[in-house]
């Protein structure tokens, strides 16, 4: 279909750390570099967690406070069920699983896959500041650590799109 | 539905110009489809589509991800080989449809 305004450029803020908030930012980055869109993912406060090294695969789902959560065969999830110690990691890893069946990647797979195609990483600097980390912290995909202004230089540009997640 | 002629050959196609026919394809109508979006097939373009052809007859899903565990090429290259938007380029030069998959 010719289109004649296509997005050529799509900036991905992600600020959260669960599984679902950095892999909405993860699979519309990477739909994008598979679209031969310029792509930029910008990573901050708690998403910072999907590009440090030691944490990226071992992201968690919210199993209290998230009322939308349901068990396997539909029931939804009561939040006393969330504190039982496991839950969290449980429901994770349950998740995990239905993605990979999906062909979905762990985060630093994903990343790869990201990168491979040409999509740009980059670590917000505040929060990198507040969190006390260094570029050692983070994988190796990642372009820089760069400041708001830098991030909007970076996504300046006819046809260009900021995605906030 | 449509048709349309490469190297000699009528094949059907969809309004996007994917195969709805994928074994009408050849090696030859593949070249010519290459060339209407400016790349010239090597071996390894061909093995790439085999793969993907393949993939595609067994009944899996066509994924990025699928690409970097074949074996017969990493994603990087892949890239390389069809400029853009890699994996549409690519099923529409193999002869086969538009892949439905979101990764």
């Amino acid at each position: 279909m010719e289109n004649l305004n296509p997005i050529k450029k799509v900036n991905i803020i992600c600020s959260k750390g669960s599984i679902e908030d950095v892999y909405a930012a993860l699979i519309m980055g990477n739909g994008a570099v598979m679209e031969g869109i310029e792509t930029n993912i910008f990573f901050t406060f708690f998403g910072l967690d999907a590009i440090v090294k030691k944490r990226m695969d071992k992201l968690h789902t919210a199993v209290v406070g998230n009322p939308a959560l349901r068990l396997p065969g539909g029931l939804r999830m009561p939040t006393l069920l969330g504190i039982i110690p496991g839950m969290e990691s449980f429901t994770s890893w349950m998740m995990k699983g239905q993605m990979d069946k999906l062909d979905v990647p762990p985060v630093s797979e994903f990343l790869d896959l990201i990168v491979a195609g040409g999509g740009k990483v980059y670590a917000c600097k505040m929060t990198v500041d507040m969190f006390k980390m260094t570029m050692e912290d983070f994988s190796e995909h990642v372009n820089g650590i760069i400041t708001v202004g830098e991030f909007y230089e970076h996504a300046a540009g006819e046809g260009s799109h900021i995605i906030f997640t | 539905m449509s048709q349309k002629t490469y190297a000699g050959v009528t094949v059907d196609v969809n309004e996007e110009g994917y195969f709805t026919n994928p074994s009408q394809w050849t090696k030859e109508i593949a070249v010519e489809i290459a060339k209407e979006v400016g790349i010239v097939l090597t071996d390894k373009h061909f093995a790439i589509m085999e793969f993907l052809r393949n993939r595609y007859n067994s009944g899996d899903a066509l994924s990025i991800r699928s690409i970097n565990h074949s074996g017969v090429i990493d994603v990087k290259t892949f890239y390389q080989l069809f400029p853009g938007a890699p994996l549409k380029k690519a099923t529409k030069i193999a002869g086969i449809p538009k892949p439905a998959s979101c990764v």
